[in-house]
């Protein structure tokens, strides 16, 4: 696992936080999720739209509803700032088996233009300009 | 200062359906050679908008694009509220024959985009010698599916955020924020289940694996055009479909994804423009 991506991860709540339109977006959101970066599993914890911490794991018995797994090179291409065809979008990445969604994905599927401007939001670090 | 006007004049025809009176809802402009065109499950006409307004096409061509019935300004067959809204094949033809029958349309070319561009494949296999030429967008004889359709109408779920959000992905990053957006509006104003009953046909009703070799291209050509960012109906679909077809032309378009008359028209009209130049050469 790279530290540049995982360093750029976890900035993940002030990239979701300082963007007022996404939390907008997101308000009548609150859920604890589950992000998997290739073998680090991080936990989300959603009130609101805004992102009220996230924790790198593993830990014993940690809650989530659902979770969006993939691996490091899945991610790094899913961020790029001009993603290559098939890493652009979730689904996309999910139905090349990039990615796996799984749990409860109700919440996910009821806000999913939230969520997935969150799941894509360290585009903006990462991205190669 | 003289208003701006789209060349653009939408009617209604009343179209017999299944048996049933519909009010359908089209839209057309320019002269020449007529040519249909089919909007992907759960939009409408609109998405035709740049292609009508667009005079390298309309000097040359009658663009025409109806609603499907229960879509856009199509409303729904009386006794709608007590049933389910399913497309088939045999409904989807129905509808698209009847059109052209009705407006009297000359051997038009066809050209439809996802679902429609599917049904671009059904025209050809029973129905080519209609057309003077088909198109089929983002058209494969079958493509793998990538969620539970079930998504699409339920209590807990908003049916036309979950329906935008889903296609959102299948737009090519390239395009400009303001085409995106637009075409995503018109599945934010989509009914609730239409989207999923159009894509009845698409799943369940329009499997043509085991029929698209028996397309002559000698009785009406056949192109078919593949956006590379779309992962529904992705080129590879697109490419093994062509090469059951004998003669067949398939076309990957670079930054362009499932929508590209409406999700980018710039870079569209580089690859319709001159398929649209050798339909009008060929009469």
């Amino acid at each position: 696992m790279s530290r540049d991506l995982t360093e750029c991860f976890e900035r993940l709540p002030m990239l979701v936080n300082d963007n007022q339109r996404l939390v907008h977006r997101g308000r009548l959101v609150s859920v604890d999720l589950l992000i998997g970066l290739g073998d680090i599993p991080y936990y989300v914890r959603i009130e609101r739209g805004r992102i009220a911490t996230l924790t790198r794991g593993p830990k014993l018995m940690g809650i989530w509803r659902f979770a969006v797994r993939g691996n490091a090179e899945s991610w790094r291409k899913h961020w790029q700032s001009v993603p290559e065809p098939h890493f652009h979008d979730l689904f996309a990445l999910a139905k090349r088996g990039h990615l796996v969604i799984e749990g409860d994905v109700q919440p996910l599927m009821a806000n999913l233009f939230y969520f997935k401007d969150v799941l894509s939001a360290p585009r903006r670090l990462t991205g190669e300009h | 200062m003289a208003a701006r006007i789209d060349p653009i004049i939408g009617r209604y025809v009343h179209l017999t359906l299944g048996g049933r009176e519909h009010r359908v809802y089209f839209e057309e402009a320019g002269r020449g050679i007529p040519l249909i065109c089919l909007h992907t499950a759960g939009a409408d006409s609109r998405q035709f908008r740049h292609l009508m307004t667009d005079r390298a096409v309309t000097e040359h061509f009658r663009v025409l694009a109806f609603d499907l019935p229960w879509h856009g300004k199509s409303t729904p067959p009386e006794g709608w509220q007590n049933e389910e809204y399913r497309l088939t094949t045999r409904s989807y033809a129905e509808a698209i024959r009847s059109f052209a029958a009705a407006l009297e349309l000359d051997k038009p070319a066809l050209m439809g985009c996802s679902i429609g561009g599917r049904m671009v494949l059904h025209l050809a296999i029973e129905h080519g010698a209609e057309f003077r030429a088909l198109i089929g967008l983002e058209a494969a004889d079958f493509q793998e599916p990538w969620y539970d359709l079930d998504w699409l109408h339920r209590s807990d779920v908003d049916s036309s955020e979950i329906s935008a959000a889903l296609v959102s992905g299948l737009i090519a990053p390239q395009a400009p924020q303001a085409a995106r957006w637009e075409t995503l509006w018109l599945y934010l104003s989509s009914a609730p289940g239409v989207f999923k009953g159009d894509l009845h046909f698409y799943r369940v009703d329009g499997d043509f694996r085991e029929q698209v070799g028996k397309i002559d291209i000698t009785a009406c050509p056949l192109y078919l055009l593949t956006g590379e960012y779309d992962f529904s109906c992705a080129p590879e679909d697109t490419l093994r479909t062509a090469r059951q077809i004998k003669g067949a032309e398939a076309t990957v378009m670079k930054e362009l994804g499932h929508f590209p008359m409406s999700e980018n028209p710039a870079q569209f009209r580089r690859y319709i423009l001159p398929v649209l130049e050798r339909i009008r050469a060929a009469g």
